[in-house]
């Protein structure tokens, strides 16, 4: 497979993903949008960690291991993050009784 | 067209289809389902790729435990009614051409990429098998692994610490 297409592919996703994070106000939504650009991203290195082994394999037998590995990386630090996030959607949920990120503009004034 | 061209457009279209649904649907515990459907395609394309171990730990990782860890959340906060208010259409309308305008540069961006033409090893290839991956991780990334079981301790107690309530609503 051509890695146009996995090239292609991610940057739709992560497109999709952030179009949803700029269009929705629903504070849940925004952060599983952001679960999902973490995955086109991840996509996006497994493609190249292969294509890397493709071109390099011959030499180097454990050429493109550091891309998945990466994504291994990539998905421990989402998982905290997920942790941490939900968390304090749950909390602001109980302060202000809604999950609108509209109402976080306390800031401005 | 080999069975792996079929396969691998249609994951594209389920991926990207489901992608699009997060967005759009209006519940949120739709979202979530849409948002799993979108994962195991992302699995599939592992697998296509050979990378099995990133396609079993996308499968527990993402689709188990953060999709259950979402879920959880709407139900715990009754999301699941409809409950949010219109927003102002031309607003959703620049985010959707935002968007589009980012995805027009990096795909035109692509025109001039150095990795043109390459291919992607499809099936064969073992660098993705645990053995491999294992290897490398406990002995050139053993540093990084072991940061990241702190990182994992802290988010605990970040989450803990955030999540309780405070001792003066106790009372």
């Amino acid at each position: 497979m051509k890695i146009e297409y996995y090239i292609v592919l991610s940057i739709a996703l992560f497109c999709i993903g952030i179009v949803g994070v700029l269009a929705r106000r629903n504070a849940i939504i925004i952060f599983m949008c952001i679960e999902l650009m973490l995955n086109a991203v991840n996509l996006l290195l497994v493609a190249f960690s292969k294509m890397h082994h493709a071109a390099k394999g011959a030499e180097v037998a454990t050429a493109g291991v550091d891309g998945q590995l990466f994504v291994f990386f990539i998905m421990v630090v989402a998982a905290a993050e997920v942790s941490v996030g939900l968390a304090i959607i749950v909390m602001m949920y109980r302060n202000v009784h809604s999950v609108d990120v509209n109402f976080l503009n306390r800031l401005k004034h | 067209m080999s069975i792996t061209q079929v396969l691998f457009f249609f994951l594209s279209a389920l991926a990207l289809g489901s992608a699009v649904m997060v967005v759009i649907s209006r519940n949120p515990v739709h979202s979530v389902l849409w948002l799993i459907i979108t994962f195991f395609a992302i699995s599939g394309h592992y697998f296509m790729l050979n990378a099995q171990f990133i396609a079993i730990v996308n499968i527990i990782v993402y689709a188990g435990a953060i999709m259950v860890l979402f879920l959880f959340v709407i139900m715990l906060m009754n999301l699941n009614a409809e409950t949010e208010p219109q927003k102002n259409k031309w607003m959703k309308l620049a985010g959707v051409v935002s968007g589009g305008c980012l995805l027009l540069v990096m795909v035109a961006a692509l025109k001039e990429a150095e990795v043109k033409g390459q291919t992607t090893e499809m099936v064969t290839g073992n660098i993705g098998l645990i053995k491999n991956l294992g290897q490398a991780l406990f002995t050139q990334y053993v540093v990084p692994f072991e940061i990241s079981s702190v990182l994992f301790l802290s988010a605990m107690v970040g989450t803990v610490l955030i999540g309780k309530k405070d001792a003066k609503e106790q009372n």
